[in-house]
């Protein structure tokens, strides 16, 4: 099959839609919402991209998937060579293709965007890469590597660390992640839902990396069972992608009250302990009929997305900006409110109010309004006077963001911070050890997946650079 | 996989279990703890370290058996293994030699008290021992302490074994006497306990350091879920502490939360009786 469509045939044909489950099915179980394309819409689809010279959606991808190359392949419907265009750029395309801002990156800038709708990048990226955890016998193998008889230290296994791991071991490198909790994935385990990202995907990806020889070692906190200096001693290189799993504290009364939450603490019961989603899950959840979360990005999403399914009656969305300005990708909200998500906008939080035994029963809030705009470009909201009112709620979820987490660099002193705690690390994550390097979160803040693949992708060149100087 | 080399009984529902965590073993302080979850689908729950052999690569934890998680923890024979342990966690405990000091336990609280003892004993200190418990049944490790303490004072509320009452009673005539009132005080227990030790040597400004036992998940500071009120801050116990400055801790606050899954605990203790139950009529 050949990909060679007239641009005004190519024109001529609209974007798909992504099947989804219907709200009110899925508003009450963990099944992933969005189902996937069929092989018809994903050849459509891929015959919609032009194949520009100028490669505009590449620009806006942060680690310059070959978008046109890859749409060409599906589009003649060379899989085999798809996949391995997608993964010769991407570790994690599975991953991307469902929870990246696409429509702030590399669709943004699609020129088919100008006029009409985009090229579904991020659907087709999810279409290949399902296709060929499905087909592992069709996919072109990989040339083994020559073992280098180097060794490289990873902490964390989110994104960030996942990503210089496989990079790493096919450059021959002996490659070892340490991960403090019992699982793998970091964010992606115990932040994003199973709903949006199931979980066995994370479990191919880790496979794939076993299968190139890298090891993985759970329960290892770093900073606590080892330091960052004895990795230096044991290995030739270290890189640290240990996230930004700190929760932010909203500093208002009734913050200790019993049935408020931070985002991590509800998510984690839920996402990698299972609380709620497993009748046999020896973790507890809290389940109220009335939940309010604060925030505007996909944390709070998340979290009230899960709140739902988990059967709260109203689920609500409690945000100082109006709806425009929130954070959270589009997609999200949109899937919010279709399964009856309330959203409560220009409203912020003032106390939580609480019962006589210390139960949550209100969060009392204050309505805002958009004045000029502050340094983030974004309005800033101002309170109205005399506004106050009471949102009855039996569970707060704070979903207002992290912060650094300062265990693994409390036991490492030589390593340059920041004034908010993150690691300091250049373009190509070396920090101020020589021979430590540092990606994701723990440099960015909280970011995205793709941000802290790159970091990843980038750090591991610079490493095997550092291993052959 | 943490494989389990002995597994001896103390006292009804108490547990000494000798674990191989090379790793934990070597880099562990008096004071710290580890997260354990059994097997998949299970609790992740915060156990001290009770002692450790770095040559031996074991470390040691004292386990009372109270609910589900620990039940289940504690019959894995030996020979057998435990799918996570994580550690060491927590801040190591501030020793230094106060001269004189009294370190009380209630309830598992002796468990946890017992390497803070030992490393305040080879830091040369003076120890007195009181071990609170509800009856004889309740008093544990009392020979294992009594070994490490000068003197050992045991209480009990239906006065089974020593003095009848609560370790205040002790400690109270303690500092009421000038040649006895110790430097600083160590606690550990159930938090009435704490809370009450607190409030006889605030006043004479004796320093008093508790051990705090919130609720925890992760252990590494991550979900937010372990926090208590220490004087105007929120503090992460798992992180932060466990140990605080008691004349600081909001011990009501911290009850509070306590009960915060009592009614789902419940729950799960009926469905496992029940299935019990099922499988006895069988
Ligand atoms: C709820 C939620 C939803 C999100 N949704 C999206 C989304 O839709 N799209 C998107 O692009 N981004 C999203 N993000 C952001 C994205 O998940 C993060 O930017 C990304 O995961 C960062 O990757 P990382 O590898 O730097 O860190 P993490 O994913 O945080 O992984 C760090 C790992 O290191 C481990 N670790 C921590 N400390 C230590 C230590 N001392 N020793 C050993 N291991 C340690 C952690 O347990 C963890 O496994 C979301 C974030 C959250 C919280
Ligand atoms: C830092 C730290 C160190 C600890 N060290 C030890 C130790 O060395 N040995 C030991 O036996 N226990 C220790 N504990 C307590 C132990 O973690 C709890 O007993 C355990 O989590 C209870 O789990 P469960 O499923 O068996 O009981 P559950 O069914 O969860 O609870 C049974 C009863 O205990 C209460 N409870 C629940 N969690 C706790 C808690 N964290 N502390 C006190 N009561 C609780 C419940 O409200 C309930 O009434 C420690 C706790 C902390 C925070
Ligand atoms: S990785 Fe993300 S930004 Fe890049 S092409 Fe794929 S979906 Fe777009
Ligand atoms: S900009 Fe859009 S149409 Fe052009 S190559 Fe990229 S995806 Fe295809
Ligand atoms: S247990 Fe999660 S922060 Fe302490």
């Amino acid at each position: 099959m050949s990909n060679d469509l007239s641009p005004k045939e190519r024109m001529a044909i609209d974007r798909v839609h992504m099947p989804e489950l219907p709200a009110d099915e899925r508003s009450t179980n963990f099944e992933e919402v969005n189902l996937g394309l069929s092989a018809d819409q994903a050849l459509s689809e891929a015959q919609r991209c032009l194949q520009c010279k100028t490669r505009n959606c590449v620009a806006g991808c942060p680690v310059g998937v070959s978008i046109p190359e890859f749409i060409d392949a599906l589009a003649c419907d060379d899989l085999p060579k798809a996949a391995k265009i997608l993964r010769g750029d991407n570790a994690l395309p599975a991953v991307c293709g469902r929870v990246c801002p696409q429509e702030t990156q590399c669709e943004a800038l699609c020129v088919r965007g100008k006029k009409g709708d985009a090229v579904a990048i991020g659907y087709l990226e999810r279409y290949v890469a399902d296709w060929a955890m499905l087909h592992p016998d069709r996919l072109l193998k990989e040339a083994k590597p020559e073992a280098t008889g180097k060794s490289v230290a990873v902490v964390g296994c989110g994104p960030a660390g996942l990503t210089a791991a496989g990079e790493l071991a096919r450059m021959g490198h002996q490659v070892t992640i340490f991960e403090a909790l019992h699982d793998t994935g970091g964010v992606l385990r115990y932040g994003i839902p199973e709903f949006r990202l199931p979980k066995e995907i994370i479990d191919r990806e880790v496979a794939v990396l076993a299968e190139l020889g890298v090891t993985i070692e759970c329960n290892v906190i770093i900073g606590k069972t080892l330091t960052v200096a004895e990795l230096s001693e044991d290995y030739d290189a270290v890189f640290i992608a240990n996230g930004a799993g700190l929760p932010t504290m909203l500093n208002i009364p009734g913050e200790n009250l019993k049935g408020v939450y931070a985002a991590n603490e509800f998510l984690t019961r839920v996402n990698l302990m299972e609380a709620g989603r497993r009748e046999d899950s020896a973790t507890p959840i809290l389940q109220r009929d009335e939940v309010a979360v604060i925030g505007g990005g996909n944390t709070a999403m998340d979290c009230v997305r899960t709140a739902r399914r988990l059967g709260a009656k109203r689920a609500m969305i409690i945000y100082r900006r109006g709806e425009a300005e929130m954070p959270a990708r589009i997609e999200e909200i949109k899937h919010a409110k279709e399964e009856g998500v309330e959203f409560i906008m220009l409203t912020a939080p003032l106390a939580i109010v609480g019962t006589e035994d210390g139960w949550v029963s209100a969060l009392r809030c204050q309505k805002m309004e958009l004045g000029p705009a502050d340094d983030s470009g974004r309005r800033r909201p101002q309170p109205v006077a005399d506004s106050e009112f009471d949102i009855p709620a039996g569970i707060v979820i704070n979903a207002v963001g992290t912060n650094a987490n300062p265990l693994l660099t409390a036991t490492a002193p030589d390593l340059k911070l920041n004034k908010w705690g993150n690691v300091v690390a250049d373009e190509e994550g070396q920090t101020s050890i020589p021979g430590v390097f540092a990606g994701g979160d723990i440099v960015r803040g909280g970011a995205t997946v793709i941000l802290a693949m790159g970091d990843g992708k980038r750090a591991a060149a610079a490493i095997d650079q550092y291993l052959k100087r | 996989m943490f494989e389990v080399v002995s597994n001896e009984i103390l006292a009804e529902n108490l547990h000494k279990m000798v674990l191989v965590a090379p790793r934990i073993a070597k880099a562990r302080k008096a004071g710290q703890f580890v997260m354990v979850r059994l097997a998949q689908g299970e609790e992740r729950i915060p156990l001290t370290i009770g002692d450790a052999d770095p040559a031996a690569g074991t470390i040691t934890l004292f386990i009372q058996a109270i609910g589900a998680s620990t039940r289940k923890i504690v019959s894995t024979p030996v020979g057998g293994f435990i799918r996570d342990v994580a550690g060491p966690l927590g801040k190591e405990t501030h020793i230094t030699n106060w001269g004189r000091v009294v370190c009380v336990g209630g309830g598992v609280g002796t468990a946890v008290l017992f390497p803070l003892v030992k490393a305040l004993a080879e830091a040369g200190n003076e120890i007195t021992t009181i071990i609170g418990g509800r009856s004889e049944r309740y008093v544990i490790l009392a020979d294992e302490l009594g070994a490490l303490s000068k003197n050992l004072l045991i209480t009990t509320e239906d006065g089974s074994l020593g003095y009848k009452g609560f370790v205040t009673g002790p400690l109270s005539e303690m500092i009421a006497d000038p040649a006895r009132a110790p430097q600083a005080v160590f606690a550990v227990g159930p938090v009435p306990m704490m809370k009450a030790v607190a409030n006889l040597t605030r006043e004479p400004g004796i320093e008093t350091i508790v051990s705090l036992n919130p609720i925890m998940i992760d252990g590494t500071g991550m979900c937010g879920g372990c926090r208590v009120q220490v004087g105007s801050e929120t503090k992460f116990a798992c992180v932060d502490g466990p140990e605080f400055d008691a004349h600081l801790v909001d011990f009501d606050g911290l009850s509070d939360r306590l009960t915060s899954y009592r009614k789902e605990e419940a729950a799960r203790h009926a469905a496992e009786g029940c299935k019990l139950a099922k499988e006895v009529a069988k």
